[in-house]
């Protein structure tokens, strides 16, 4: 069933300052949601628009069905998890939880009940009668968290929440969050974080957004495996997807491809058609997709530049292709000695070779 | 930079010498209010008020009790009594008898005197006058004393100032007339200021940033401006002169400081905070009761004391707003200016009414230090 | 009835009513005017949130317009006016304004108004710095800063008092009660001053008080400017070798620039409307008029207020640049 629900929407700021243009999204019930994007992308202004914190200029949101435009937030269903927090520092534990209750004019028992029950599953019983600022950060969001819960939203919307937390503590929280969804099948939440571990984790689907709109929107395992573009591709994976220029030299169930500047020709999985034939191509090969090969057959050959040992990889930075241009990375399973400096072939399995012409993937021609 | 090596102690010594030198000439003009409002109308008039802290060596010129005081002692007619007050600690080391050699004898010594008969004194004041013949004359007889006395002070000042009932201008009506102007002058600036800073720091309207500007330019304007359109208008409105007006003019006065102090404080108030409010369900008017005000304290109480101090003081909106012919409504600045121009010789009176009224400011400001601060800091324009 | 329960009462009325209107006013618009229910819900909350922040606004400015903005208008329209009995008046132009300028007061106000606006920004401000710099470097600057910043609690009518006490003359053969008599004469003075009465001197006399007062308000103000800068900058400095004055000179003050110019723009207001010192000390005798008493003297004294009302549009003018500048800088603020 659907739930949410955005048609054609956009945002137009005061002196025709366009930040996202016709997105198209629809969200059941049930789903974790992310959005991903660079900065800037206006992922934090979509949520925001779906909130009810910044006016919609264009298009439709409607939540169960309903047009939801110009209702305020509180009326939409919705509760919002902020990257801060936004705990109201002069109110206890328990009063920020109770407060949109309060003003909902719900019956005290309740209130009370609610409260005691979300403040048990997140650990915070002990905690109520606290001022955040007696808190950690870890029981803060917590308390951020169980503060939308209580509210018993239609939908969840989560701006990147674990950003003020430490290394250590995000882990755990992801976690907690990830726990949390799976204990509360039947909501919907929205999450909106920069973080591609957190995108790649939490998510049942994840939209990309990228140049005022939405680049791509999948399961994390399709945005991986099967990039709808260039954006997609080198945005989702770290280090991101080496992109060589070829040329097509042969089509059909299997495309053959010459890389320019890296001397040799590759195979890719992807079908092509013979209209193909000749034309230019940017090749796609993950760092890990790398392989080392003494074969004849190699995709491309140049000198290692720099080589970062971490222990169980062993990344390989090959000297650019022209100057300024990206070098080309591949991470060798396990440790490599004495390769800096060293010229070395490469290949991969024509299952990992994405192919793009004019940005996007022959895949989805 | 206490850390830093091969400092010179010898220019953190005249760090501390200069502001301590800096302290001292800061505070001495108010500490020498303060004693000389706990200082006799004489003492007062006869030394400085710094002798006062020390025991000094004075010489006085004091008179025994009159001739109608004597008793005859067994043929010998007698004045007894001390040259000081009874609560007097002196200690009188030489005295004479003559102007003009005002230390002949020593404590304890007895003395001819001129007009027959002799006179002893001794060290606590005590003295005895004998002679054959009775002592005559309306006054009693001059003696001149070198004496050391301890610091003495009085509370009299006080006591006739503010409870003498006798006292016409004394100033326990004027205290609490300035109160009155006081605190309603304070209270509804801010209810009102509020309001409207909140307004210009979270609302979107057309014509915000305008206003916001027009209450900076309003920051500077003189109010002595406003003197005669308004006073034409209160009596045009039939407010006339009184309380009314001047609870008028004082937040008329203090509401460009007020909204811009608090639109500055409360402008950077987190944003999400006032968002998730609004996700949660309040509207404008319980985000305002319920979040801005209580997280907007500080600001709220910096500008009460600015206003409560401005008022307190204020000299001139009392002037044209408040104080009819009657002098009914006169608050303490304008009995103390009056006092500085009929009693200008009276230090006692004056010292010491103008310690009342320079009293509760004081106390207000060494209390709420730190939030008059942390107004002054967010209210110069940046 | 009593004042106080006059007083009472009026918090009472006046708060009260304040609270009554910001909260029927909003409950009128939600419930009333746009309910935010039915139909038209979501354009009835719209319309109502542009109304608003009016509701919230309303009283500030009536009180903003009638007290601040209305007098600036009508002084200026006094002033070129002249009043005739029976409440009647009439245009006369710069009339007033030509009256004023040939008086000689006037002249001296403007003098006087020029030398306090040279002075008073000036000494206060560089006190101010110097009690700044020092207490920042000593473990009592806390209670050090208390102490100078205290007078600005003390009304001028009080530090009028205060400082007459300091200035008082006794008769050559008494004891001298004013301290600064009392000084003069010991460093070798032969007689005693009467301080006040001493043309152009005596002004100086009478800024001493204000600048006594506003020391301490510099001083708070560039204490936090001087903590703002980056101790890494004075570090630096001293790194390549410059002594302590070179520090503050060269790397401090350069840096609370800014900051200074607030504080001696905000100095230079207070001065220009500076009234109750010269009121309470000399009330503007030996020639130490200002501006603001002669306005003063005008208005209620003289009874004559259009060149009343010509005077306080002179304080005006020579307000107006920094009203100009501070809103210029408001403005850039906000962008």
């Amino acid at each position: 069933m659907t739930n949410l629900k955005l048609t054609g929407v956009e945002k137009t700021y005061a002196g025709n300052i366009n930040v996202l243009n016709d997105i198209n999204l629809d969200i059941k019930t049930g789903e974790l949601i992310v959005f991903v994007g660079p900065s800037g992308c206006g992922k934090s202004t979509l949520l925001r628009m779906i909130a009810g914190l910044e006016t919609i200029t264009g298009g439709e949101l409607t939540i169960d069905g309903e047009r939801m435009n110009d209702m305020p937030p509180a009326q939409r269903g919705i509760a919002m998890v902020f990257q801060s927090y936004a705990l109201y520092p002069h109110m206890t534990v328990r009063d920020n939880m109770s407060f949109a209750l309060k003003l909902a004019k719900k019956n005290p028992a309740e209130i009370d009940a609610a409260i005691e029950k979300v403040a048990k599953t997140l650990q915070l019983t002990d905690y109520l009668d606290r001022l955040p600022k007696a808190l950690s950060g870890g029981q803060r969001q917590r308390v951020a968290i169980g503060r939308s819960i209580v509210r018993d939203p239609k939908v969840y919307l989560f701006d990147e929440p674990l950003s003020n937390l430490d290394a250590a503590l995000r882990v755990a929280t992801r976690i907690e969050i990830a726990q949390l969804k799976e204990s509360m099948p039947d909501s919907t939440m929205i999450y909106v974080t920069h973080d591609q571990v957190e995108a790649m984790t939490l998510a049942t689907r994840i939209v990309v957004l990228a140049n005022k709109g939405v680049a791509q929107v999948g399961s994390p395992l399709e945005l991986y495996e099967r990039p709808e573009n260039e954006f997609v591709a080198q945005f989702i994976g770290s280090p991101a997807m080496n992109l060589l220029s070829g040329t097509v030299v042969d089509t059909g169930d299997f495309t053959t491809v010459r890389v320019e500047n890296g001397g040799g020709v590759i195979r890719s999985s992807v079908p092509s058609s013979a209209e193909l034939k000749g034309t230019s191509v940017n090749i796609g090969i993950r760092p890990e997709d790398m392989q080392p090969t003494t074969d004849d057959n190699f995709a491309f050959e140049n000198r290692v530049e720099i080589a970062e040992a971490l222990g169980e990889v062993t990344q390989v930075y090959f000297k650019p292709q022209s100057p300024g241009s990206t070098p080309v990375i591949a991470k060798l399973q396990g440790i490599h000695r004495d390769v800096r400096t060293q010229t070395m072939r490469m290949s991969a399995d024509p299952s990992k070779v994405h192919l793009f012409a004019d940005g996007r993937s022959l895949l989805y021609r | 930079m206490s850390g830093i090596a091969g400092t010179k102690s010898s220019l953190t010594w005249a760090v501390h010498l200069s502001l301590a030198a800096m302290v001292l000439l800061w505070l001495f003009p108010t500490a020498g209010l303060l004693v000389s409002s706990f200082r006799t109308a004489d003492q007062i008039a006869t030394s400085g008020w710094w002798k006062s802290l020390s025991a000094s060596e004075q010489n006085l010129t004091l008179r025994t009790d009159a001739p109608d005081q004597q008793v005859n002692q067994n043929g010998q007619f007698v004045i007894q009594g001390n040259l000081f007050d009874e609560s007097s600690q002196s200690q009188i080391s030489r005295w004479g008898t003559n102007s003009r050699s005002i230390s002949d004898y020593a404590a304890g010594d007895t003395a001819e005197l001129r007009k027959g008969g002799t006179v002893t004194v001794q060290t606590n004041g005590d003295y005895v006058m004998q002679s054959d013949e009775p002592f005559t004359g309306k006054r009693g007889t001059r003696i001149f004393v070198t004496a050391k006395s301890p610091p003495e002070f009085t509370l009299r000042n006080y006591n006739y100032v503010l409870f003498d009932p006798s006292n016409r201008e004394g100033i326990a009506k004027a205290f609490f007339n300035t109160l009155t102007v006081t605190i309603p002058a304070t209270i509804i600036p801010i209810l009102v200021a509020a309001f409207a800073a909140y307004a210009l720091a979270w609302m979107d309207f057309p014509g915000r940033a305008l206003l916001i500007a027009v209450v900076v330019g309003l920051l500077v304007v003189p109010l002595q401006l406003a003197l005669i359109p308004l006073l034409r208008l209160h009596n045009d409105i039939g407010i006339g002169k009184g309380y009314v007006g001047a609870w008028l003019a004082h937040t008329g006065f203090g509401l460009p400081l007020a909204i811009y102090l608090l639109r500055n404080y409360m402008v950077g108030l987190p944003k999400d905070i006032i968002e998730n409010a609004k996700v949660d369900g309040a509207t404008d008017f319980q985000i305002f009761t319920k979040i801005i005000l209580p997280l907007s304290f500080p600001a709220l109480a910096s500008f009460a004391i600015f206003q409560f101090l401005w008022t307190w003081n204020d000299l001139l909106v009392a002037l044209v707003f408040l104080i009819d012919s009657t002098g009914d409504t006169t608050v303490m600045t304008k009995q103390i200016v009056e006092l500085l121009g009929t009693r200008g010789g009276n230090w006692e009176i004056l010292a010491t009414s103008a310690f009342i009224s320079i009293a509760v400011p004081l106390a207000v400001f060494f209390a709420m230090q730190k939030y008059l601060v942390r107004g002054l800091l967010a209210g110069s324009v940046k | 009835m009593h004042p106080a329960l006059q007083g009472l009462l009026s918090i009472v009325l006046g708060v009260g009513g304040c609270v009554a209107y910001f909260y029927f006013s909003n409950q009128f618009l939600d419930k009333v005017l746009f309910p935010g229910r039915g139909p038209n819900a979501g354009r009835n909350i719209t319309r109502a949130n542009m109304i608003r922040p009016w509701l919230f606004l309303l009283p500030a400015i009536a009180a903003l317009s009638i007290y601040l903005a209305y007098p600036v208008v009508e002084t200026l329209r006094l002033s070129l006016t002249e009043r005739l009995p029976g409440n009647q008046s009439q245009f006369v132009g710069l009339a007033n304004y030509q009256q004023m300028v040939s008086e000689p007061k006037f002249w001296e106000a403007m003098r006087n108004n020029m030398l306090w606006l040279l002075v008073v920004p000036a000494f206060s401000t560089a006190l101010g710095l110097l009690a700044a710099q020092l207490s920042d470097r000593v473990r009592w600057g806390n209670i050090a800063k208390s102490l100078i910043f205290m007078p600005m609690a003390i009304s001028f009518v009080g530090a009028a008092v205060i400082w007459k006490l300091v200035y008082d003359t006794r008769p050559v053969d008494q004891d001298q009660i004013g301290v600064l008599n009392a000084l003069y004469l010991f460093f070798g003075g032969s007689e005693p001053n009467t301080w006040l009465t001493l043309p152009v001197w005596n002004n100086f006399f009478l800024m001493i008080v204000l600048i006594w007062i506003q020391t301490g308000f510099a001083m708070v103000i560039l204490s936090a400017a001087l903590r703002g800068i980056p101790e890494e900058t004075v570090e630096a400095a001293i790194v390549d070798g410059a002594n302590p004055f070179q520090v503050f000179f060269k790397i401090k003050v350069p840096q609370i620039m800014g900051t200074v110019v607030v504080v001696w723009t905000t100095i230079t207001i207070v001065v220009l409307k500076v009234f109750d010192i010269v009121f309470a000390m000399t009330n503007g005798q030996w020639e130490t008029q200002v501006l603001a008493n002669y306005m003063y003297d005008k208005l209620f004294r003289a009874n004559d207020w259009g060149v009343g009302s010509a005077s306080a549009m002179i304080i005006m003018l020579l307000v107006s640049p920094i009203l100009v500048w501070n809103v210029y800088n408001a403005r850039k603020e906000m962008r």
